[in-house]
């Protein structure tokens, strides 16, 4: 890379092109079944998932309780599980305590709940700065988290993928279940969003 | 360049209320591919995340995430004897891109561990070693004291793995590091962080 000029460089479509065609040839790549998979995530993993997790959590208290002691479990039980949700970890705001996640070393996520990842969790930005100005940055952001409110920033470094709880907001005592999803953001499971 | 907590000058957060799961058909095909290939080239995921880790700095730092992958993933076929950096290159029409050779090595410890020697409450100091090839120990974090607060199963050192030394397990812990501790004059009271790290990254107090 470095000794080539980025004008050198071929397009990204034509690189993908290149080394999906040689693998296709040499039979190591078989598009029809991995097609499938795309369509998965695609189709059926994505935030709304992980909202009618914390809409359950927020109508059941019982629920709440097996999710916040065995996430994985809890999850599965409304249908989402699979890779990068294999050890999940719920952790719950409050009016004392404020949740965000990252991946400083590269994009963990929790797929089965959230889907791929947005843009700006892969880039530098926030995975630089999460965890040493979470206050200074989620305030840029629009998220003003008081001084005596704690921040607990959680790296997924390992095996563990991460769900936030956020706070039910109030004046949604008569919502149904399936309302209350539709209120529960993406970003507000990530941390970056308080409702 | 990969390792990227803590690092000063990126600006703001470039966020955006939603988006599609791929913004462009490259971005699918490159998913695609990652998921269709890094299997039958005989990879694994530590293999995976190291062979974007060894990318040119300067090139990680200018690429999107996908051609992360779209490198990494390719670097791995070359790697495997399935293309040469030519025919790459003849098929592209213009130079593509790879990461560096891999320089790292496996760690001396191979032995396989399922038994938690710490427990929730404990306060450990990190390991500073700094190894060359593939670790999921933060750099922010070594050489810094944190306390325990969850205990993991037992799950596959991605260091081992990522450099042929196949599947061996060792406790993993979540543990909890004060920004003070982390960041010193330039950390902020009320913030903490966790990281989760196996037992071989840390040691006693």
């Amino acid at each position: 890379m470095a000794d080539h000029r980025p004008e050198d460089l071929a397009p990204v479509e034509a690189r993908i092109a290149a080394i999906e065609a040689v693998l296709v040839e040499k039979g190591i790549l078989d598009i029809d079944a991995v097609d499938a998979i795309v369509a998965h995530f695609e189709n059926n993993l994505g935030p709304m998932n992980g909202a009618k997790v914390v809409a359950r959590a927020w109508a059941d208290p019982e629920y709440k309780a097996r999710l916040m002691s065995n996430g994985t479990a809890a999850i599965a039980e409304l249908g989402f599980s699979g890779p990068e949700g294999d050890h999940m970890v719920v952790v719950e705001n409050s009016s004392d305590i404020h949740n965000l996640v990252v991946c400083t070393l590269c994009s963990c996520y929790p797929w089965p709940t959230l889907g791929l990842p947005p843009k700006w969790y892969k880039a530098p930005a926030y995975r630089a700065r999460a965890v040493r100005e979470p206050r200074t940055m989620l305030a840029e952001m629009g998220t003003v988290i008081p001084d005596d409110v704690e921040i607990r920033v959680w790296d997924s470094s390992a095996e563990a993928r991460y769900l936030v709880l956020p706070m039910r907001p109030a004046g949604t005592d008569d919502l149904s279940e399936e309302q209350l999803a539709g209120i529960v953001t993406r970003d507000s499971m990530i941390g970056v969003q308080q409702l | 360049m990969h390792d990227l907590g803590g690092l000063d000058g990126f600006g703001p957060v470039e966020h955006e209320e939603t988006e599609p799961a791929f913004a462009e058909d490259w971005e699918r095909r490159t998913f695609r591919f990652m998921v269709g290939s890094v299997g039958p080239l005989g990879g694994n995921s530590g293999m995976f995340r190291h062979s974007i880790e060894r990318m040119d700095p300067a090139h990680y730092l200018s690429s999107s995430y996908w051609e992360h992958w779209l490198t990494g993933v390719t670097t791995m076929a070359v790697e495997a004897g399935a293309v040469t950096q030519e025919e790459l290159d003849r098929r592209a029409g213009g130079h593509f891109p790879l990461s560096r050779p891999d320089r790292g090595v496996l760690p001396d410890d191979l032995t396989a561990r399922t038994k938690h020697r710490y427990s929730v409450g404990d306060t450990v100091r990190v390991r500073e070693w700094h190894p060359p090839g593939h670790t999921r120990a933060p750099r922010y974090v070594q050489g810094k004291c944190g306390s325990i607060v969850r205990i993991d199963p037992a799950s596959n050192v991605s260091d081992i793995e990522a450099h042929g030394g196949g599947f061996v397990t060792d406790p993993l812990y979540c543990v909890r590091f004060t920004s003070r501790e982390l960041w010193g004059d330039g950390g902020n009271d009320g913030e903490v962080v966790h990281v989760d790290l196996f037992e071989r990254y840390l040691q006693e107090a």
